[in-house]
């Protein structure tokens, strides 16, 4: 053999490394301990979210339906691209996705930018409204993109060509700057929330409260199991008080122009109608509007995006005369003043112009039905602007009427101490004379003038204009005080008999608006036509486009005293109130026709024009979920109203 | 002269809790492949092992000092299979580390060559006459164990060139490594280490480190691996989630399950309370070989023994280590419960020898 030394080896190195390996394993022991005992819990938690995935459901936002029950805002439902984000998307799976869907990869960065401050395991949409293309690009690369889903959401169907879009509103993704106010504090980047009209006022109702899935998952992102699911409430839904055929009365008489119709009734502070135009379609904000779309709405000299009904503030013109009429006869000024009208009249050395010659010995009973300028000059410098701006303030001028719709302006209703608070200038008096005919420093909205001039009409009494039922709404959601709807102003019923007749006069021969007579009802009103720009200035200017032409006004009522029904027309570059007067007719006497029975132009017309189409992809039934089943596809239509076979029921003239 | 051999001294002990430690393996084997493209692993698992036994007790009737004495052989042999390797070698994941056998047979060399150079060492220090090493010795020593694993790094293996330090470290600290030459050599790795990180390293070894360091910086790219793992083994608690339970071993979410990862996957599902008890296995099983190397007839077997028990050591240091964050990612398996024919085969090999050497003790 060839065994060299014998020597043994030192024990005392074979221990240490004995204490050595003890080491070692005690410290990996500790390891162990501070992992699965110290950290288990938050471990534990780890692993849960590790392989539990949420799922939204989305909840359906409740119908918007007519004060008769006829489903004027429906959805439809329609697939959504949903990225989910607990793995990370690397730049490569990114730009398949992009071209998958028919983006570009900056889009799905913006996006997943735009909720990067939402929750890991709360997935993001990425595409609205898919094409079966995309959602079979979805289905065909779930193994390569896991983190690809799709989700049913259920889309806002709205009347088509913008019918009602204003009141109705829109809905869209909630923005940065409303997640920072407080009322939306409990809203998430990417909830779908009400942006304009009744969508906007009446969101916390109509929105409902999304349910979610859980599934587990593997750590590729496959299903293997379902957890529990919590299903999601849908929305209530909304019945206004709007009428749809008065709706569709109002929104033909607007056709063709630009301004904004609201029909209420005075009795209740119901709006029946209300349409502004130009208008824009809902639909397309329902889905992501484009850049350039949006942009278009926004440019557009007409702002078809502002509710005119409620955010117009132009001066009332002649309108303003019946206010006028309120205070010189409740101040007993008015019913002994008789003017000589020779078209004009000169004031604090200035001469203001009637727009015709009314000549000697008009009283207020025919200044009103022949909207004698003359006389009201006369009657505002006798009143002076503190009692003006005294009656005007109690019917509720240039104040917001508080209808529950977002946005609405106030108007302007001058004063002393008005202008002294807004110029830090002392009032003239010439300036009352032009407040007289509702001219100068004034302006209104259609929405004030309904309420006002219905609220005279209606014996001193104001309701509230409201498009929503209070009784229907939860609680909360109702107006604070029933108080606070209603505002009394008291008038003598002698000058409310007088201030009615005259204006009933209005639609009679000889009347400003004679050719807005309706036969058989008594239909009363103020005509009014406001100048954008003074006389002078269009003379000294050499103005004379279509911007420039006079704004139509015309407020009816119908019957004369204790109305049903108040309508105010605005129409921009109307000239005369005369035309306007012709269009409140029109709404009116749809009313009335349905009063007494007549079949509405929408039960005459059937169902078939009153639906929308719309195109949709869906899963053959059939299929078990997840199994990314056949797909079907189409365009259908989606009956907007149920056409009603109503009744010809007589019924007694109002 | 004739030596009587009898299976009484066989380490009956040590076999015993060897195999209570295979068995483990291969229910976690199970568990871990069971519904994957896996399964069935656990049942190759077992033919290695009985493989592997038979190899063992072969082995033990060689006598071991034939082998030693053809250890020199031994050594140029395996050089050259590594060389071999890096020629012809089967190219995996950017390195060649397998040598495609007849017979569709996988044959890593590295594993093997372990042995080699543990019998090539004992029978260098077997010869040595003084009672401290020289710097002669040391170097001597650097060259047996060096030039291997600079082959194996070059793979580039990193994982098991690593395997080949204990080794080196253990036969100098019972050749009589002095301390003034320990510290130099302390210093000379730091100075090799930062060397090799600044010239050598691949970029993916130096973003394990990296991710070693910071896995929370990219948990779901290079920290993947670590978080995982941090995530089974936390969430495995005291008591486990039970056999086949454990979700982010079933889920997938932890990689190599039933390879480098095994160990995780056993800590998810049985919790602190069985990761322990395998640690007590392993230690009582490192004992019983230490006290083997103890009662070896001459220095040669116990150099030999205490090389397994290097080996066997810092791969339990190293992959337990990985596991409980102590340590980088390096792809070191975990001997005796992970899966893989070479690492079961080395370690019933080196059993062989180990009992070869006691069933010798009282002869002489």
């Amino acid at each position: 053999m060839m065994l060299g030394s014998e020597e043994k080896i030192s024990q005392g190195r074979l221990l240490a490394v004995q204490y050595g390996i003890l080491v070692i394993f005690l410290t990996l022991g500790f390891g162990l301990w501070r992992l699965q005992v110290m950290g288990s819990d938050r471990y534990g938690l780890l692993a849960e979210r590790n392989r539990i995935r949420t799922i939204p459901i989305l909840a359906p936002r409740g119908k918007i339906l007519d004060r008769e029950g006829r489903i004027l805002v429906d959805n439809y439902p329609s697939f959504s691209a949903l990225l989910l984000r607990e793995q990370p998307t690397t730049d490569e799976d990114l730009v398949k996705i992009a071209s998958g869907l028919n983006l570009t990869p900056e889009q799905v960065r913006e996006r997943m930018r735009k909720v990067a401050g939402a929750a890991r395991f709360q997935p993001v949409i990425l595409k609205d409204d898919i094409t079966p293309d995309e959602l079979a690009f979805i289905d065909s690369h779930r193994n390569e993109l896991p983190q690809l889903d799709t989700i049913v959401v259920h889309r806002r169907l709205y009347p088509r060509d913008g019918f009602a879009a204003h009141l109705i509103g829109y809905v869209g993704e909630v923005s940065e700057e409303m997640l920072n106010q407080p009322k939306y504090e409990l809203y998430a980047p990417g909830d779908v929330v009400g942006r304009s009209g009744v969508e906007q006022s009446y969101n916390a109702m109509l929105m409902g409260t999304d349910g979610s899935r859980r599934v587990l998952v593997n750590s590729r992102g496959k299903e293997e199991g379902r957890l529990d699911e919590k299903p999601a409430q849908p929305g209530k839904q909304l019945r206004l008080t709007i009428d749809l055929d008065l709706q569709i009365a109002a929104e033909q008489a607007l056709e063709g122009h630009n301004g904004a119709v609201v029909a209420l009734d005075p009795r209740s502070g119901e709006v029946l109608a209300l349409a502004s135009r130009p208008t824009f379609d809902p639909n397309h904000f329902a889905v992501h509007i484009s850049r350039d779309e949006w942009n278009a709405l926004l440019t557009d000299p007409g702002k078809p995006l502002l509710n005119k009904a409620i955010q117009a503030q132009l001066p009332p013109g002649s309108v303003f005369k019946i206010i006028m009429s309120v205070a010189g006869l409740e101040e007993g000024v008015a019913q002994t003043l008789v003017v000589n009208c020779a078209g004009g009249k000169n004031f604090y050395g200035r001469f203001f112009k009637c727009h015709s010659v009314h000549g000697g010995g008009v009283e207020i009973t025919r200044a009103i039905p022949q909207s004698c300028d003359t006389f009201f000059y006369t009657l505002a410098e006798r009143l002076g602007i503190s009692r003006i701006a005294k009656y005007a303030m109690a019917l509720g001028l240039g104040q917001r009427t508080g209808i529950d719709l977002p946005q609405e302006v106030a108007g302007v209703m001058p004063s002393e101490e008005w202008k002294a608070r807004t110029f830090r200038q002392k009032w003239y008096a010439g300036e009352t004379i032009s407040v007289g005919i509702g001219q100068g420093a004034v302006t209104t909205t259609p929405i004030q003038l309904a309420y006002a001039i219905g609220g005279i009409a209606s014996g001193g009494v104001l309701r509230r204009p409201h498009v929503a039922f209070p009784q229907d709404l939860p609680p909360e959601m109702r107006p604070v005080s029933e108080a606070g709807s209603e505002r009394r102003v008291p008038i003598d019923p002698k000058n409310w008999e007088l201030i009615t007749d005259a204006m009933a006069n209005v639609t009679q021969p000889g009347g400003t608006a004679a050719s807005a007579h309706l036969e058989g009802v008594d239909f009363a009103g103020k005509t009014g036509s406001a100048q954008v720009v003074s006389n002078e200035a269009k003379q000294k200017h050499g103005l004379s486009g279509a911007q420039y032409k006079d704004n139509g006004w015309f407020v009816g009522v119908a019957p004369r005293r204790n109305p049903e029904i108040v309508v105010c027309i605005l129409v921009e570059q109307g000239e005369h109130g005369t035309m306007a007067a012709r269009l409140v007719a029109q709404v009116v006497k749809a009313y009335v026709e349905k009063r007494r029975g007549h079949p509405t132009k929408l039960a005459r017309q059937g169902s078939a024009s009153s639906s929308v189409e719309v195109a949709a992809v869906w899963e053959e039934p059939g299929a078990a979920p997840g199994e990314g089943g056949k797909l079907g596809g189409g365009r259908f239509r989606v009956p907007v109203s149920r056409s009603r076979a109503r009744a010809a029921a007589p019924q007694g003239a109002p | 002269m004739r030596r009587f051999l009898s299976y009484r001294d066989f380490d009956w002990l040590l076999l015993g809790f060897i195999l209570l430690i295979c068995a483990l393996g291969v229910l976690e084997v199970y568990s871990t492949t069971f519904s994957t493209r896996f399964a069935g692993m656990h049942m190759k698992q077992t033919y290695w092992i009985l493989v592997g036994l038979g190899l063992m007790f072969a082995v033990s009737l060689v006598d071991y000092h034939s082998l030693l004495e053809r250890s020199h052989w031994l050594w140029i042999a395996s050089v050259l299979a590594l060389v071999a390797v890096l020629i012809i070698g089967h190219k995996v994941l950017g390195a060649r580390r397998w040598i495609g056998l007849p017979g569709g047979i996988h044959f890593q060399p590295s594993e093997w060559v372990k042995l080699v150079v543990i019998l090539a060492l004992a029978r260098y220090y077997h010869e040595m006459k003084q009672r401290e090493a020289t710097l002669a010795d040391i170097a001597k020593t650097g060259l047996i164990a060096g030039i291997p694993m600079l082959l194996v790094l070059a793979q580039p293996d990193l994982g098991t060139a690593l395997t080949y330090v204990p080794i080196f470290g253990m036969a100098l600290f019972l050749g009589g490594l002095r301390l003034k030459h320990a510290v130099a050599l302390g210093l000379l790795a730091c100075a090799v280490g930062a060397g090799g990180w600044l010239f050598v390293l691949k970029d993916y070894q130096k973003e394990r480190v990296h991710t070693f360091l910071n896995p929370e910086s990219d948990p779901q790219g290079k920290g993947y691996q670590i978080q995982q793992a941090l995530i089974a083994v936390g969430s495995g608690g005291i008591w486990g989630k039970g056999l086949t339970k454990g979700t982010q071993t079933q889920g997938e979410f932890l990689p190599m399950t039933h390879t480098d990862f095994a160990f995780a996957s056993f800590a998810e599902e049985q919790g602190f309370v069985g990761a322990c008890g395998v640690l007590l296995l392993y230690f009582v099983v490192l004992a019983r070989l230490i006290q083997n190397a103890q009662t070896a007839p001459d220095r040669a077997g116990t150099f030999t023994v205490m090389g397994v028990v290097a080996v066997l050591a810092f791969h339990v240091l190293v992959n337990v280590g990985m596991v409980v964050r102590f340590m980088p990612v390096t792809g070191i398996p975990l001997p005796l419960m992970s899966y893989g024919g070479s690492s079961v085969l080395f370690m019933f090999l080196a059993l062989g020898i180990v009992m070869n050497i006691r069933m010798r003790r009282f002869v002489n």
